[in-house]
């Protein structure tokens, strides 16, 4: 996605943004204290916090640079499953080995997200905790159900994807937290699928779809405030009875450009794309 | 309201140190600062690809990152990239095939362009758009653009 479809409030015929102060966090306990500030707001990779700032869509007084912290940079195997530090950038996701083993869904989105120089810099942290309903990782995690791991000076607390997202860029991180890692089970089935006008703008929708010896957890994303988990059609054991009962996972908002059952046939046609991936014997 | 923060960094080899407004992201500070213009100024929201510059190796937009996070950080453009040699063989290519009309999006798209010849042997016509998917031109349809990338990776790079 990019901010392509944004209306910009042009002034002068340039986006600047406006005046804010910014800390660059030398360790996380620093972190903790200055995102307590009046106004503070946390800049990781700054793909999506920038462009806003740009076009004034968002003023904060202090911007918490959490870019520098080497902790939430690292991606490991641990008993809780593929563990992703908040600050690994998607290019870092889709070269890393590890992930290609244990969450290859997340590195067949990368490719998704944007272009090659946004993607050098995003991180996975910086879009969950943003929440873009039209988000490729938002629904990767909403199929996989990873952990959110959510810390503040106090400690951490662990929030399952199902229960993270609330609502249009709402998620369940309290003021004082920040997000520092997600963690992934194992699952190796897996498809992303996005239907776009031009490769990598805003996905009219999409699916992230997982399966192992438990089911099939099928997510879309385009369909609505927070991505949308379709337990319905999930259940199903043929793509006929999944797509019937796909409409009652859905009920996407009309766009611009597509109506509602536009979108909703749309999500259909990338269901019966994933199927036969998703259904073969474990 | 003052909030400039002591930013040091290597601009083409060059160190640098500047105070410098938090809001001023990389490419204004590149053209306005250091008066480097080679790198443009389109959208300044992350979609055009004009500003593209490379950050500690890895191409990245200008307008997407403050200068302020720049610190410590090796930054290339496209004057040092031309002064080195390194775009030679791009450059030649897009001349020879008028891959470029206005040129606005020529210094971003040889940055592109040249990341994709450092990360990737022998990428296909395909593999060449996708790349530079994320760098507009207004002016050629692009065909000229991918006919001389693809003529600098069948003629060997570097």
């Amino acid at each position: 996605m990019t901010f392509g479809i944004l209306a910009a409030k042009t002034r002068g015929g340039s986006l600047k943004a406006p005046s804010f102060a910014y800390a660059r966090a030398k360790s996380l306990a620093e972190a903790f204290d200055l995102i307590e500030r009046p106004g503070a707001k946390i800049l990781a990779g700054g793909q999506s916090l920038i462009p806003s700032l740009n076009m004034r869509l968002a003023s904060p007084e202090l911007l918490v640079d959490i870019g520098g912290l080497a902790p939430l940079k690292a991606i490991s195997v641990e008993k809780g499953g593929l563990r992703i530090g908040a600050l690994a950038t998607h290019a870092e996701i889709q070269r890393s080995e590890l992930v290609a083993s244990h969450a290859p869904l997340l590195a067949q989105a990368v490719p998704h997200i944007a272009h090659p120089a946004i993607r050098n810099r995003g991180t996975l942290g910086g879009s969950l905790a943003l929440a873009d309903p039209a988000a490729e990782y938002p629904a990767c995690a909403l199929a996989l159900n990873c952990t959110i791991v959510l810390q503040n000076r106090k400690g951490e607390r662990r929030v399952p994807a199902s229960t993270f997202f609330k609502g249009l860029f709402d998620t369940d991180i309290r003021p004082g937290e920040i997000l520092a890692a997600a963690e992934f089970p194992r699952v190796e089935r897996s498809v992303f699928l996005e239907l776009t006008r031009r490769h990598g703008d805003y996905a009219i929708v999409g699916l992230a779809g997982v399966a192992d010896a438990s089911g099939k957890r099928i997510a879309f994303l385009g369909v609505g405030a927070t991505p949308v988990l379709a337990s319905h059609a999930s259940k199903e054991k043929s793509l006929d009875a999944a797509e019937r009962a796909l409409a009652k996972d859905l009920n996407p908002p009309a766009d611009l450009y597509h109506s509602s059952a536009t979108k909703l046939h749309l999500a259909k046609v990338l269901l019966s794309r994933a199927w036969n991936t998703l259904s073969k014997p474990h | 309201m003052e909030h400039a923060v002591e930013t040091t960094l290597t601009v083409n080899g060059q160190k640098v140190t500047r105070r410098i407004e938090p809001r001023m992201h990389l490419v204004d500070f590149l053209r306005e600062e250091l008066g480097l213009v080679g790198s443009h100024l389109g959208c300044e929201h992350g979609v055009c690809g004009a500003c593209t510059v490379r950050v500690n190796g890895q191409i990245v937009r200008g307008c997407l990152m403050l200068a302020v996070q720049a610190d410590g950080c090796t930054v290339d453009t496209i004057e040092g990239l031309s002064d080195s040699g390194e775009l030679f063989k791009l450059q030649r290519a897009f001349h020879e095939h008028n891959a470029l009309q206005c040129g606005f999006c020529t210094p971003g798209m040889l940055l592109a362009a040249q990341d994709l010849l450092l990360s990737k042997k022998a990428p296909t016509r395909e593999e060449i758009r996708e790349h530079i998917s994320g760098n507009y031109c207004r002016c050629t349809g692009y065909q000229a653009i991918v006919d001389a990338i693809e003529e600098v990776i069948s003629h060997g790079q570097g």
